[in-house]
């Protein structure tokens, strides 16, 4: 069974909050290889957990 | 007044900032620096040895902020979809306008104005939306946690992350990454 793209999308963002199963992540990986604009979307993701922590570092106190 | 509280007081300003940034509103973000402020006050021997003020006043602000999320969450209720990002895709669930990719990302991050960008999009989620992905992501709770905080089923709360990714991605695009 092909997962769409919208549940790719949900699978992709709770990837970043759980474990994914074999089943799941073996699905996943099939799709990000062959469609585009998920693989995108999954950067997008990853760059934004990124984005997040250095906001986080940004607002956190310096030591002093 | 002491030398211990003098410097505590020192530090309000920083601590009110750091408060409004995470709760974005001014007047529960006074609150919650008021409590983190008595606690302190009230413990400052759980400071003896410790090397810096300012984290371990904002420790303690964390946890004051985690108690006022999980207070207001008891007040306010959500609707447990998701699907208001149904029409980026067709009926078979595919794009209908398929994300591309973003020019240079990585130099987005050394960018003062970037973080602006950022801020301004986390500004504008939904409440509950906005708390449970500055949970997960500014203050690094799991999922589980994260639950408990707001009262809400573990698939709830991959919901409520879900849309504020979909969310960010969204107004990022548009606010910067299309400028």
């Amino acid at each position: 069974m092909m997962l769409s793209c919208k549940e790719v999308t949900r699978l992709v963002s709770q990837g970043l909050d759980r474990r994914l199963g074999f089943g799941e992540r073996l699905q996943l990986h099939i799709h990000l290889a062959i469609c585009d604009g998920c693989a995108n979307f999954r950067r997008q993701m990853l760059f934004l957990r990124k984005a997040m922590a250095r906001l986080a570092d940004l607002e956190s106190p310096a030591e002093s | 007044m002491s030398d211990f509280r003098s410097r505590v007081e020192g530090e309000r300003a920083y601590l009110l900032r750091y408060a409004s940034l995470q709760l974005r509103d001014r007047h529960s973000a006074e609150d919650v620096v008021q409590e983190a402020l008595l606690a302190a006050l009230a413990g400052e021997a759980g400071f003896a040895g410790r090397s810096n003020l300012r984290t371990w006043l904002t420790g303690i602000l964390k946890h004051k902020i985690v108690d006022a999320i999980r207070r207001s969450s008891r007040e306010a209720s959500v609707a447990p979809d998701g699907d208001e990002f149904e029409s980026l895709f067709d009926e078979r669930g595919h794009w209908v306008d398929a994300p591309a990719a973003w020019t240079d990302p990585g130099a987005s991050l050394e960018q003062k104005q970037f973080f602006a960008a950022l801020e301004d999009c986390l500004a504008r989620l939904p409440a509950k939306t906005a708390q449970a992905f500055t949970l997960r992501e500014h203050l690094g709770l799991d999922t589980g946690e994260i639950c408990k905080e707001l009262s809400v089923t573990a698939t709830h709360c991959w919901v409520l992350l879900y849309r504020a990714r979909m969310a960010l991605r969204e107004c990022l695009e548009a606010s910067w990454f299309k400028k």
